[in-house]
């Protein structure tokens, strides 16, 4: 019911530059970028590279790399027997934990 | 596109689709209600229903805000744009909304100052350029989209913009499926849940639909890959006997939802005591409305708007079709009078109202009928 | 068809190119001025004239903002109209140009159109033969309309004809779709989105040129989908022929930035006028072929096979997806909006 997008921080636009109060940031949607309203994440804390979900010109929520990989990661994993699921799960996310930044190609 | 097209890779979408197939149990019918719009667009939008066994029904539930608003609300909002000192602003989804004297758009075509907004942010601007109008905000939209509202409020006030007003049809996704529980023909197994309300208001006001009424519901993203592994996740809570809240979409929800984001709600907005839903009537504490200390800013309190009821023509069954009753080509004017260019009941009128995401993207099946 | 079917006076949708445009041209006005060149609602007439045929084409540009990033209404006058003549078949040879101006336009803004109208005219090698202008009160024009007529002449080899078409038969496209529309979109600076997007706007007449002089039989429908997008052409041509039309949804050719913008604005980049391309059904056998020739010409690199023809669904347009999905894709309904929900 609500269409919302990831995009990523580009930058963060200084306070004074855009309005007395909120801050924004440019957001990058498959090579279109708008500001957008970070308002709702500020608390966070975000940063250039970060993702994000927007919608309607704010910035609803930070998306988390790392679940998104294990997500792909479990369902690639469908159908295969329980125990080798446990030990390939076991060890690539361990590794992945160590070196996977933010802003990597999933 | 990034957490984009990896949610639609081939491959795992076959894998978790046969997956599905292999889970279910072929003598057992599942209900399964994708409760909000954007999901019924995305099943049809990715023919997601052409990959899953006969045997697991999806029923389209009734998180389209534009499709709920009763149509009398919708004349009250439009009426405001009769005045000459206004401006109605509105998001592109409520420009071809009909009310009972046509849609925004035609209003617009005839002469009055309708705008298209993309932002509630954009009226600011507009309320800035335009001292000597009035702009209105015909708002709408679920949890997700109350913050947006409530911010664009806190900063009116901030800035002491005067000429800025919100008509708030903002309405709460949670008392509508406990109204669909509550309803008698109610014929649901398992829930999808709506993700991006869920970015706002977290997984746990879900807990009663586990503990008092024991049916699963799995919050999810909007992919096909997120559709589909919902799906399997509610086929194995049921195959398992269990009913949880589960989280498909963590890499964007948190059990706790976004604090700031209820916080800005709670700031701006109160419950109202009912609100009128099309298709399902009157449910108590289902909308907000703009509290007393933004007061100033509220449309219904600054403009006299009388109240508009209108009832849907009988012969529409979108009641039915919301609670899963009826599919929507099942409906007597479904194709037939009612298509997404003349829309007569309320799931017509949004492109992910379930009647008009059936039609657009379907039909070949039921064999529709085009008007031309 | 009724004048309750129609509506009670003229929509803005009734003019969106979408399927109140058709139905407002079916029922209101073809039986009207009912004959047998007309009733083929293709994008020029074609006249039988001495031992060769002639094509006919007039069009009229209002778009708002006047210049947009890849072009202007001006440049876009001369293109659509030579487009026009160019997929059915014919050469443009010739040109007319009636303006109609607004008074208070900037001279400037005239003189800029002015100089994008000979630009265009002569990058296409089509020149303007006559015209006309006329100025309007202020408050009654969008600064400026345009009306171009073409004359082409039409290539004796070719055979278009939506009759010739049958199951098997392939579509194909000849580059990317959607950036004039989303270009415009953008250019209307309502929803603050920036993309390194311009307007497709060109002649299509070289690369339909190569297409045709090799496999002239082989080509046997062509549009430039414009207003209403692949879409609404495609559902015209499967409602005529009876047939289905099915697009392979991930091999239709998108800029990443008209993805994007569909993306955030939940639009259907199929919807999305497109002012540079063609879709053109062609023979199976010489697919290849043809995409081959295509691709040699500047600008045709990117023409690419997007679906096919079947028997069935008839009188449907789908696009099926590579892991089993489908979705029928309707005509534009109204005007694309950006939607929020």
């Amino acid at each position: 019911m609500c269409l919302a997008i990831p995009g990523k921080v580009i930058e963060i636009i200084s306070t004074k530059d855009s309005s007395p109060f909120f801050q924004f940031a440019v957001v990058e949607i498959s090579s279109v970028r708008r500001k957008v309203n970070i308002e709702l994440i500020k608390e966070e804390g975000v940063l250039p590279g970060d993702w994000v979900l927007v919608h309607v010109g704010f910035a609803l929520e930070k998306i988390s790399y790392q679940e998104a990989q294990e997500q792909l990661q479990m369902l690639s994993l469908l159908g295969e027997e329980k125990q080798f699921i446990e030990e390939i799960q076991g060890y690539r996310l361990g590794k992945e934990r160590e070196d996977g930044p933010q802003d990597k190609e999933l | 596109m990034q957490f984009v097209d990896e949610f639609r890779n081939k491959e795992l979408i076959q894998k978790t689709a046969q997956e599905i197939a292999r889970r279910v149990d072929p003598k057992i019918q599942y209900r399964i209600m994708e409760v909000c719009g954007g999901h019924t667009f995305s099943i049809y939008r990715f023919g997601l229903h052409e990959l899953l066994p006969p045997n697991i029904e999806l029923i389209h539930g009734p998180g389209c805000p534009v499709c709920v608003l009763p149509m009398g609300r919708i004349d009250e909002g439009m009426s405001l744009a009769n005045d000459d000192s206004v401006i109605l602003t509105a998001f592109g989804d409520m420009m071809r909304v009909p009310g009972k004297k046509g849609s925004p758009l035609e209003l617009k075509a005839k002469g009055r100052d309708i705008r298209m907004i993309y932002s509630p942010l954009d009226n600011l601007k507009l309320a800035i350029e335009n001292r000597d109008k009035k702009i209105v905000f015909f708002a709408i939209g679920f949890e997700t989209t109350a913050p947006s509202t409530a911010l664009t409020l806190i900063q009116a006030k901030k800035l002491g913009i005067k000429n800025f007003f919100v008509f708030s049809n903002h309405v709460l996704i949670v008392p509508a499926i406990r109204a669909i529980l509550d309803s008698p023909d109610m014929r649901i197994d398992g829930f999808i849940g709506p993700g991006h309300v869920s970015t706002v208001i977290g997984c746990q006001p879900y807990e009663f639909i586990s503990k008092n009424y024991r049916k699963p519901i799995v919050i999810s993203g909007f992919e096909p890959l997120d559709l589909l592994e919902s799906i399997l996740k509610i086929v194995q809570q049921l195959q398992e006997g269990r009913n949880e809240v589960e989280n498909q979409y963590n890499r964007v929800v948190r059990w706790e939802g976004n604090r700031t984001a209820l916080k800005v709600i709670q700031e701006v907005f109160e419950l109202r005591p009912y609100f009128e839903w099309r298709g399902l009537g009157f449910i108590s504490q289902s909308a907000l409305k703009i509290n007393k200390s933004y007061a100033q800013w509220d449309a219904e309190e600054h403009f006299q708007l009388n109240r508009i009821v209108l009832t849907d023509p009988k012969s529409s069954q979108c009641g039915e079709v919301l609670k899963g009753v009826l599919k929507p080509y099942q409906c007597k004017l479904f194709g037939k009078v009612c298509n997404p260019e003349h829309p007569v009941g309320a799931l017509m009128v949004s492109s992910e109202g379930a009647c008009a995401a059936y039609y657009q993207h379907t039909g070949r099946k039921e064999g529709i009928t085009d008007s031309l | 068809m009724n004048s309750e079917q129609l509506g009670q006076q003229i929509e803005l949708a009734h003019g969106s190119g979408g399927k109140s445009t058709y139905r407002l041209i079916r029922s209101a006005i073809l039986p009207a001025l009912k004959n047998p060149i007309l009733e083929s609602l293709s994008d020029a007439a074609v006249v039988d004239y001495g031992a060769g045929r002639i094509a006919l084409t007039t069009d009229s540009f209002v778009v708002h903002p006047l210049m947009f990033s890849g072009g202007s209404i001006g440049k876009l006058a001369i293109n659509g109209t030579v487009n026009d003549l160019a997929v059915s078949g014919a050469q443009p040879r010739a040109i007319l140009l009636s303006l109609i101006v607004e008074a208070g336009l900037p001279m400037d803004v005239f003189l800029r159109e002015i100089q994008a109208i000979a630009e265009a005219s002569r990058i296409a090698t089509v020149p303007v033969i006559g015209g006309d202008t006329k100025v309007v009160e202020h408050g009654k024009g969008d600064g400026l309309y345009i009306t171009t007529t073409g004359l082409g002449i039409v290539d004796p080899k070719v055979n278009l004809s939506p009759q010739r078409i049958k199951p098997g038969d392939q579509v194909i496209v000849s580059g990317p779709i959607g950036d004039h529309g989303i270009a415009i979109l953008l250019a209307r600076g309502e929803i603050e989105l920036e993309a390194n997007l311009g307007s497709d706007s060109r002649p299509l007449w070289p690369l339909i040129k190569a297409m045709i002089s090799v496999h002239p039989a082989a080509v046997k429908w062509m549009r430039d989908p414009t207003r209403g997008g692949v879409a609404t052409a495609l559902n015209e041509l499967s409602r005529e022929i009876k047939m289905g039309v099915v697009l392979f949804e991930e091999m239709i050719p998108l800029r990443e930035e008209v993805r994007g913008a569909c993306e955030i604005l939940g639009l259907d980049p199929l919807h999305i006028a497109c002012e540079g391309q063609f879709v053109a059904i062609v023979e199976k056998d010489l697919l290849l072929e043809i995409l081959k020739e295509l691709r040699k010409v500047p600008g045709g690199e990117e023409a690419t096979h997007i679906g096919e023809i079947r028997e069935q669904p008839a009188g449907v347009v789908l696009a099926v997806s590579s892991y089993g999905g489908s979705r029928r894709v309707d005509m534009l309904i109204g005007d694309p909006l950006p939607r929020i929900c």
